[in-house]
């Protein structure tokens, strides 16, 4: 090989690009089209969290910030986890502000994996973890999530799929793409098996805040794994706050420790004028947050209804903002329904495969959208569906 | 149902159906409960936010402040009744603060508004002065931002 692709390690050459990657190039030719297809808030930022940014920016708040962020932030986040969910992190020693959640994600990948090493991976799930696990050395090992267990993770499953070899296990509720979640009795079960295994927990808890009808409970209350689990959260989901990259990881000192200096060589801190508007967001908005879970549970039951009332199968999303469709019926693979979706009806939908390829029978619509583009996508769905 | 008032505030073009969905009645439940509402006046109608500086039409607004000599028994509430009938008050509250009524009146020009304050509502019994205000720019209303609000810019696909 003379090309300088040659430089490229393997593991990142090997690594197959993005599912919907296609879709990125066929929806740049196309006008109108509705995407349900976005995994992020349609909501901006509350305002009180744009204009503590911005107060941060007028007072010059434009440096580095302390490496594993504000204190004022960390003390805050420790509050809030405190607040919200009964877990306790120390802003001392225990608490990493990342830049967005994946950052997270990353870093806790890069400091455990040895080259090899196996990491158990629900599926579907975030298209992220098995590209973070790769570029890592290590080994994705799908655990797949069916819909008769209404996307939960399986204890007996679970237990399966840990090998020797397994260095961590993800674990992704509130979950994208399924909107599934997992009570406190189920993950008592799950945890049961973790307790026994000697391995690294990632909790990804980046959706804790957007549940419906549901109390959320998060990895990080139970002491018996408390000690090798890493909490991944952040605000882009919660505090409509993607585009700011703020988020931040959560685990024992002994751990953390290690995992810092990751992020210290390679990216100093999050940014700090973000940083700002993160303490403001865990401070005094809740009722901001709750407004928007509230307007996301109205469409998630419209949008639920809607798909039903079209002939399609589905399964009730209690968390997240996406709903995940069983699209068997019309014969077609996941992405001949979503390609052909686009091309007939201007409509964009994730095709489940882009998730793992339990994903296949399966579509993602987002219900992050406005309530006119859900009406408008379900009368264009469902006229694609008598057309097939 | 707290929650059925807040739907339909923000959308008032929601059928009883959707309503429905959104809140987990049945389609009648939902259909009863907005009924009862207009029934008994908790919804008085339903109308269209317009932005008119965008037509042609020719138009001014006015805020004005009105003190009162309240009157024995009745307090504001005549008096008040007496200058809302008004076909060209579009809006009039009672104040805490140091005037009583805030009156806000259409009309086609300045000078029509002008004599709308003086002709009609200054010679009122029980009017004490009143202090007129010009809107220059409707900013936001009704909770909603009437120019250049936020539009949805995010990438169509992302990842």
């Amino acid at each position: 090989m003379n090309s300088p692709e040659k430089y490229i390690k393997k593991c990142i050459r090997s690594m197959p690009p993005s599912g919907i990657r296609k879709y990125f190039d066929l929806i740049n030719e196309m006008e109108d089209v509705i995407s349900l297809g976005i995994g992020e808030p349609d909501f901006v930022t509350p305002w009180q969290i744009r204009e503590a940014g911005i107060y941060a920016l007028e007072q010059g708040h434009t440096h580095y910030s302390a490496n594993a962020g504000i204190k004022e932030l960390r003390k805050e986040i420790s509050t809030y986890l405190k607040r919200k969910y009964n877990v306790s992190y120390s802003a001392d020693d225990e608490i990493i502000v990342t830049v967005g959640a994946s950052e997270g994600i990353d870093l806790a990948l890069k400091a455990i994996l040895e080259p090899g090493d196996e990491v158990v991976l629900p599926e579907p799930s975030f298209v992220a973890y098995k590209g973070c696990i790769l570029a890592s050395g290590g080994v994705p090992v799908s655990l797949e999530l069916k819909e008769e267990n209404l996307f939960k993770i399986n204890p007996a499953d679970l237990e399966a799929a840990i090998t020797e070899n397994t260095k961590a296990v993800i674990i992704p509720f509130p979950n994208n793409p399924t909107g599934s979640v997992m009570t406190g009795n189920e993950l008592e079960e799950i945890v049961e098996v973790l307790k026994k295994k000697d391995l690294v927990i990632i909790s990804d808890e980046i959706y804790s805040e957007l549940t419906y009808g549901f109390e959320f409970r998060s990895l990080a209350t139970f002491p018996e794994i408390r000690d090798r689990l890493l909490l991944v959260n952040g605000f882009s989901k919660s505090h409509a706050m993607t585009g700011w990259r703020l988020g931040y990881l959560c685990g024992s000192s002994d751990i953390l420790k290690h995992v810092f200096k990751i992020h210290q060589y390679a990216l100093m801190c999050a940014p700090t004028p973000s940083q700002y508007a993160g303490i403001e967001a865990l401070r005094n908005c809740d009722y901001e947050v709750d407004s928007m879970v509230a307007e996301y549970d109205k469409r998630r039951k419209f949008i639920l209804k809607g798909i039903r009332d079209i002939g399609l199968k589905c399964f009730e999303p209690q968390g997240a903002f996406y709903i995940f469709p069983n699209i068997t019926s019309t014969g077609l693979t996941s992405d001949e329904f979503c390609e052909g979706l686009l091309k007939s009806e201007k409509v964009l939908m994730v095709p489940g495969t882009a998730f793992g390829e339990g994903g296949e029978g399966y579509v993602r619509a987002t219900y992050a959208s406005s309530l006119e583009n859900i009406k408008e996508a379900l009368v264009r769905t469902g006229r694609f569906l008598r057309g097939l | 149902m707290r929650e059925l008032l807040d739907i339909l505030e923000q959308n008032a073009k929601l059928t009883a159906a959707e309503v429905a969905v959104m809140t987990g009645l049945t389609e009648k439940e939902a259909a009863d409960a907005i009924a009862a509402y207009e029934r008994d006046k908790v919804i008085l109608g339903y109308k269209a936010m317009v932005n008119w500086e965008k037509t042609d039409k020719d138009f001014v607004t006015a805020m004005i402040e009105v003190k009162l000599v309240p009157q024995r028994d009745k307090g504001f509430d005549s008096i008040a009744e007496r200058i809302y009938k008004y076909p060209q008050v579009k809006a009039c509250w009672l104040m805490s603060g140091s005037y009583d009524l805030s009156v806000l009146i259409e009309g086609k020009h300045l000078k029509e508004v002008a004599l709308f304050v003086s002709e009609k509502l200054a010679v009122i019994d029980g009017v004490q002065s009143t202090a007129t205000h010009f809107v220059l720019k409707k900013y936001k209303d009704g909770n909603m931002i009437f120019d250049g609000g936020e539009t949805d810019d995010r990438e169509a696909i992302v990842l």
